[in-house]
Formats: structure tokens, sequence, C-alpha cells
């Protein structure tokens, strides 16, 4: 978004609030007085927090070793309501005598009574078995000890009720995100390396047979040798640096016209880029289907490469021209007093000014190309001219196993990925600048 | 006093007016702007005009995916019989089956060593070796045989070899479908038709609107966990960005493995963790597998709202927070009474663009279900109606209606965006 997007404007809605509004640190409300003593605050975070560990140390576990591990309900309640009791601050600034020994019984309720809050099967292993009791205690305990600072058993204040409620949820977030981002690119990846019988036996069991070697990349020789993936993946290269070369010779004048330089229809002109960046590419790859097959240019990577910039120079140029206006435009009249023309000053000085907003529109259009699906899967039907993407969606069939489909998927992952990671900085840029699009 | 005395009023020198209309300067800058742009103007309405009026004109046409080759007259030559009964055959068949082609005419040169043995059959004529017939209109399905009757000497292998060697040239003029000047309603009247346009344009909004908002809310969640400085703030802003800067087509696959119902290990976990006693085909039955598309939605875009709402987050001024601090608000009335009003604008741009894409999506549908399973959006219906029915026209109307619910957006959008951005 356009920086002016980040004003500083007060809220309104803090005008009209009353002087004294937010009440003093020991004002309590009167429906949140029972809920706010601390003992509720010691038990009701305990218990859901222990469940949540719990919960990740099970699934985790089951993912890492492929044995059955469940939270369970009621230890995990009972767990949590201990540790959670024992985490309040009895004494001013608190002991950790208390919670270091209520994790020290859950572990020993654990393994002694078998009452632990994570249920094991059989088949799992008694390194399993004890380390997910203690990693489950310790998560469990230390979390607590962390949320529940500066809650005393009494009543409490609103602030540090909130405070921990906030701590609760931050913790919670943190594992959640992690989980939810995490576990689906673990799955692509450990799904390539397994064999098709060892995932119909256990889909849970992701732990690697290290004894196979160089056999566990099979998947990947074999798309790489039998399916052409090499190939793909140096199509798709090409056409995508294609595609950013010529985005950038279209968009960058056009973007400097429309930042700099005054004619009629300027203002029209800057809100259809936005508005024709959101024509569904659905709509527009119809037509172009039909053009393509009527003029030859579908199956043919020709097409391709002229087609791609058409969907990428909107975006380029609306990003592009956000920037060119935030950069001054004193050095620019300067150069042009100097006697430079218009395209020299481009050249000479805006272009080196902008080096890092070209380097975020680079990347990103460079994604979009890489990623791009639709108009692939459309216009391509020749396996030897297949992008990257292309290729993957012709191994979603029943005959060819899932571990070279995912395998596929990891092809096309990892340069975006180690692209990504490499430039952050140009790429989180470039997607708050011009990403709206999806 | 009189009037006299009093000086005249003091009239500016004629040439010192501001001057009207643009100077040279001005009209040059704007013809260098518009040199500039002229490369992108091109490309853009060549791409993306051309293909909408296109779309409109298509979808006032009854085509079919089969009508995008016209018809025309297809040949077959043959050499027949041997000795007094050689001669050689023209089969012509209209391509098309149901319209005409008009003017159909042929053209072949007989090659040396073969001798016209007599009469031609009508409508060929013979001269000077050169063959001419005129067959006039072929109907739709129609077919045409015309024999013309040779003398030859010597290996008839290579007689046959030379005469059907010959490349004939035919002609033949059709109406193409998709230039002549016929319309029709009935692609929207097929697209309308029944209730299943309305369950596809629910199934839609549903879509669109719990995508979006779930995707703004996990992001403001997400957005609000990093907006702090610790160790490891910027490897844990990478990973979340993970979803969005994957391959749609991979992220997707790894779903529908994920969650298959036989071999996926969400349902192994789910069966074993107790939580449900059967496998769940979460990609295959009518409500679930909705929600399953939108919590894709969701997930995959999460990290774009998340970046945009913490980029707005940090640029928040902290001494308010402070001042706050000083009145003892609680952390909760400090975001809903201070965070939230100062992000509501960021909010709502973000919640009618997200809509408006979520609501052009057509890949992520596409490649999770197909579109099977209660899971069929406006986008995938185009799709649906143009390769799977075959029927280009119906898809295209479709389009048509997309594009419309688009301007409609736009317009709202615009009102908005001016009074956030002042654009």
């Amino acid at each position: 978004m356009r920086p002016s997007l980040v004003g500083d404007a007060v809220p309104r809605r803090l005008w009209r609030l009353p002087l004294g509004y937010f009440g003093s640190d020991e004002s309590r409300g009167s429906g949140m007085g029972g809920l706010r003593s601390g003992y509720v605050t010691g038990v009701l975070p305990g218990v859901l927090w222990t469940f949540v560990v719990a919960t990740t140390v099970a699934v985790a576990w089951s993912f890492a070793t492929g044995d059955a591990y469940r939270p369970s309900l009621i230890w995990s309640a009972a767990a949590g309501a201990g540790l959670g009791l024992a985490g309040l601050r009895w004494r001013r600034g608190g002991s950790r005598m208390a919670i270091w020994g209520a994790m020290a019984l859950v572990v020993v309720a654990g393994l002694v009574a078998s009452w632990s809050p994570v249920a094991v099967g059989d088949s799992a292993t008694a390194t399993g078995r004890v380390s997910a009791l203690i990693a489950t205690a310790l998560g469990s305990g230390i979390g607590l000890w962390v949320i529940l600072r500066d809650c005393t058993p009494g009543a409490l204040s609103r602030h540090h009720f909130e405070a921990a409620l906030i701590r609760f949820l931050t913790g919670f977030g943190y594992i959640f995100f992690t989980a939810i981002v995490l576990i689906p690119f673990y799955v692509m990846v450990m799904t390539s390396l397994k064999s098709q019988q060892a995932l119909l036996q256990n889909p849970l069991d992701f732990s690697l047979d290290l004894s196979r070697g160089w056999d566990l990349l099979r998947s990947y020789r074999e798309l790489l040798t039998d399916y052409n993936f090499g190939r793909y993946l140096w199509t798709s290269f090409g056409v995508s640096v294609a595609t950013v070369a010529i985005t950038l010779a279209f968009s960058i004048p056009g973007a400097y016209a429309v930042a700099r330089l005054r004619f009629r229809g300027r203002a029209l002109f800057s809100r259809s880029i936005l508005l024709i960046y959101m024509v569904p590419m659905i709509v527009l790859a119809l037509p172009i289907y039909i053009g393509f097959s009527m003029v030859g240019l579908r199956n043919s990577l020709f097409g391709i490469v002229l087609i791609y910039p058409v969907t990428t120079i909107p975006v380029a140029l609306y990003m592009l021209q956000g920037y060119f206006r935030g950069l001054p435009a004193e050095v620019e009249e300067a150069g042009l007093m100097d006697g430079l023309s218009r395209l020299a000053v481009i050249w000479k000085i805006t272009l080196p000014l902008s080096l890092p907003a070209l380097a975020s529109v680079s990347l990103y259009v460079f994604m979009i190309a890489w990623n791009e699906f639709l108009l692939a899967f459309m216009l391509l039907d020749d396996p030897s001219k297949f992008t990257l993407t292309r290729g993957i969606a012709s191994l979603n069939s029943s005959e060819i196993p899932r571990q070279h489909l995912m395998a596929g998927a990891v092809i096309a992952t990892v340069p975006i990925m180690a692209l990504f990671l490499g430039l952050e900085r140009f790429m989180t840029k470039g997607l708050t600048a011009g990403s709206v699009k999806g | 006093m009189t009037n006299s005395t009093e000086p005249a009023p003091i009239q500016p020198p004629p040439q010192a007016r501001p001057p009207k209309g643009r100077g040279r300067l001005a009209r040059r800058e704007a013809r260098l702007a518009w040199q500039l742009l002229l490369p992108t103007l091109a490309a853009v309405s060549l791409a993306v005009i051309v293909p909408l009026l296109a779309i409109f004109w298509i979808s006032f046409k009854p085509v079919g995916l089969a009508d995008l080759r016209p018809p025309a007259p297809v040949l077959r030559e043959s050499l027949r019989g041997d000795g007094d009964d050689m001669r050689v055959e023209y089969r012509l068949r209209n391509s098309s089956q149901d319209q005409q082609v008009t003017g159909v005419t042929l053209r072949d040169t007989l090659p040396d060593g073969v001798e016209l043995r007599g009469e031609p059959e009508a409508p060929c004529q013979v001269e000077a070796r050169e063959v001419f017939c005129d067959f006039g209109t072929l109907e739709g399905g129609d077919r045409a045989r015309v024999a013309i009757p040779l003398r030859a000497a010597g290996d008839p292998d290579l007689v046959e070899e030379a005469v059907e060697g010959s490349l004939p040239t035919v002609t033949g003029n059709a109406s193409n479908i998709l230039t002549n000047l016929d319309f029709t309603f009935e692609n929207f009247i097929r697209i309308f038709d029944g209730a299943e346009f309305w369950s596809v344009f629910w199934v839609t909004l549903f879509y669109t609107f719990f995508g979006t908002a779930g995707a703004l809310i996990v992001g403001l969640f997400a957005a609000m966990l990093l907006d702090k400085s610790f160790r490891g703030q910027g490897i844990l802003r990478g990973l979340y960005l993970f979803p969005y800067v994957a391959p749609v087509i991979a992220v997707a696959f790894t779903w529908v493995t994920l969650f298959d119902p036989f071999s996926g290990s969400a349902n192994a976990l789910l069966l074993q963790m107790g939580v449900t006693g059967e496998a769940i085909n979460f990609f295959g039955e009518k409500p679930l597998a909705l929600i399953m598309v939108t919590l894709f939605e969701v997930w995959r875009y999460f990290p774009l709202s998340f970046l945009f709402i913490l980029a707005r987050m940090q640029s928040i001024d902290t001494d308010m927070f402070e001042a706050a601090d000083m009145d003892g608000a609680s952390p909760f009335q400090k975001f809903w009474y201070l965070s939230v009003p100062q992000l509501l604008g960021i909010l709502s741009v973000l919640f009618l663009l997200r809509f408006i894409w979520t609501f052009n999506k057509f890949d992520d549908i596409f490649l999770l279900t197909g579109g099977n399973a209660g899971t069929r959006t406006l986008t995938v219906n185009v799709y649906e109606q143009a390769f799977a029915v075959s029927n280009i026209g119906a898809g295209a109307a479709v389009a048509v209606v997309i594009f419309l619910c688009l301007v409609i957006f736009s317009v709202f959008f615009f009102r908005v965006m001016s009074r956030e951005e002042g654009l």
C-alpha cells in the first residue's frame, strides 16, 4: 500500500471518551470479579495451556514416530490445574520450588500410575513415552510460570488478569501458527521421501528409514530422469526471467509517466491500472485460449512469454509508480537543469535511486510467473513444453504414486522459497506494496 | 469631489495576462508521457480490453468448443481400378454436421504419364491436365464424390503414387460462428435457468465472505503476535509467509494428500486421537468440502493480511499507548479503543480488495476439488461450462456475470478507497 495509508490521525472514538474512562487499577468489574480471582486465573489457563501443550506434543510425537499418542482430557486437566495453582505467586516474587515440584509430580504420576496428560498406545517405545511425558510437563510448567507472572492467589486487578490472558493467547498463537504452517510443508517433504507401501500402511509414520541411503531420493531421481522435470525446471526459470525482463521494460516508463509527468487523464489512468489489476484471469483466459488457438500460439512457450507479462505489467506499474512518487523530485529537476533529457534523467537518476524497488518488483513478478498455473494449464498440452506447474498438474493422476506428486511439489517450492528466504527483505516489501492480488 | 480628478484604474497591459491553454513545455511533457505509456497501453489493451470485448461478444453466440475450427470441405483423393476401369476419385466431405460451406471448388493437376480416358464426371472439367471442379454449396454433413477416368502405362504403384501425390487445392467459404452476426440469448437463459446458478452463486458468496473475513481475522491475530521485537521475530515472520509464497499447485496437492480419506495423515491422526470414529472424506462431502476450501483460502492468504496489518501497526504512534497506560487502561481496552480504530482503515481496504480477489479466485478450488461436492464457484463454473460441457458460449456468459459483479464491487471499492487514501 502507499505510505499515505499509514496516516496518523487520532482515532475519533478516543475523543469521545469521558475523563477517567479507563478506571483505576483497583476498580473491579462486578461481573468479572469472580473470574478474576487468582485461583480461577491459575486453574483455567493452567488447564487450557496444559491441554494445548499435550495436544502439541501428541501431534509432534505421532508425526515423528508414527506411533499412537493422544492428549488425555482428564489427566491434562488434572495436571493443568495443579501446575496452574503451583505457578501462582504465593509469596512475593514467587518461588520456583512449587512449580518444579508440580512438574516432577506430573512426571512421576505419569510414569508410575500412567496418569499421563499424553496417552500412549501400546506400540510406542519406552523412550518415546518418557520423552513425551517430560516434554509435556516442562512445556506446561515453564509456560504457565511465564503466563502467571504477577498473578497472586487472591483477587486480581483487571490489568494483571488481562495481561495473563494475553500471555496465554500469545503462547497459543505461536504454537497454532507454527503448526498450521509447518505441518503441510513437513508432510509434503516427508511424503516425497517415502515409498507407496509405507504410506498406505501407516499414514502417520513419517520417520525416515535412513538405511535406504540415496534410495530415499528415488522419486526425485525418477522425476528428473523419466518425467522430464529437469527440463520443466529450466522452462519455468526461463519463462519467469523473460516475464520479469519484459514487465520491467514496459512498466518502468509507464510508471514514471504516471508518477512524474503531467498529462490529461493521469488520474483516470492511475485508477484504471488498479481496475485492470482486478479483472479475473479466468474471464480473460477463455478469449485468450480462443485467440491463441486461432493464430496457432497455443502450445508454444512464445505464447506463454507473450501473455504472462500482460498479467504482471499492471501490478508492476502500480508498485513502481508508488515508489517513484516517493522519490524527491528535486534531484531529477537538478538533472534536467543540468541539461539531461527526460530519458537520461530516468536512466541516470531515477533508476539507480529505485534499485531496491526494482528488486522487490522483480522478485514479486518472478514469483507470480513461477507460480502461475491457470494459463499454463489451459494453453500447454505438449509435454515437451510444460512449465513446472503444468508438469505437476500432469502428475495428478491415479496411476502416478503420491510421492512423485509431492516430490514435484517440493521441486517447485524449493527454488522460490530459497529465493524468498535469501531476499526476504525485498520480498516482504514487494508483497506489501503490490500484492493485494492473490 | 469630481470624477475627473480620480486617476484612471490601472489596466494590466494585455500581454501580461496569465497564459490560457497549455504552453509548449506542458504539451511536450504530455507528449512524452503518452510516448512512455504507449507500450503499456498497447499491450494491456491487446490482452485485456480485446479479450473483454471478445467475451461479451462470445457470450451472445451459440458456440461450442468444436466450433472453434470453422467448417471446411475435407478432401480424400484416391486412384481406383486398373486398366479400362482406372479412375481418380475425389471424395469431399463437409467437416461440419449442420452448417453449409459455399463456393466449394477443387483444382488439381494430372501428373505426366496419365491420360484422360473419357469425359470427367460433372461438375469437373479437364483442360490441358488441369482439373477444375465446382461443387457449389455443400450442406452440413454432405458428401460429394466425383471420378475422372484415366489411362496410364507403366507400374501401377508408381502411377498411384504420382496421381495421389499431386496436391489438390480445395476452397470453400463457411460462415464462422465467431465472426458472423448470429446472436442469441440462449447462453444467458441456460445459465440462469434452474436452481444451479443460484446454488453456485451462494457458494461463491459463502466462500468469498468467510474466506476473506477469516484471512483478515487470522491475519490480525498473527500481526499482534509479531508486533513486538524478540529474537527470532524475523524467522517467524518469514515462516508465516510460506503458505502465500509457495506455488498454489504445490500446497493445494499437499492439502489433498494430507486430508485424503484413505491415506491422509489428518484422518489417521483424528482416528487415533478418537476425535472421529471413521475416516472423514474432507474434500468429498457436501457441506464439509466447502468449509475445507474456505479454510484453505484462509490458510493461504492470512500471510498477506498479516503483512499489511503489521506494517500499519508498527506505524501507530506509541505516545498514545503511553498516555493510555498513564490513564490506567488495561491491555484489552488499549486494543479495543486504540489499536482497532487505528486499524479500521487498512482493515476495510484490505477486506474489499481481498473480497474482490477471492471472488475472482479459480486455481485453489479447481485444484482442491475441481468444483465437486458443492464447491463450484462462479469462476470454476466458467471452466466447467466452457471445457467440461464444451459450451464456450455459456462459459463466456458466466464470465460476463462475474465481470459485472466485479464492476459493482470496484465502484464500491473506489468509494471507500477515496475516503481512506485520498486517491
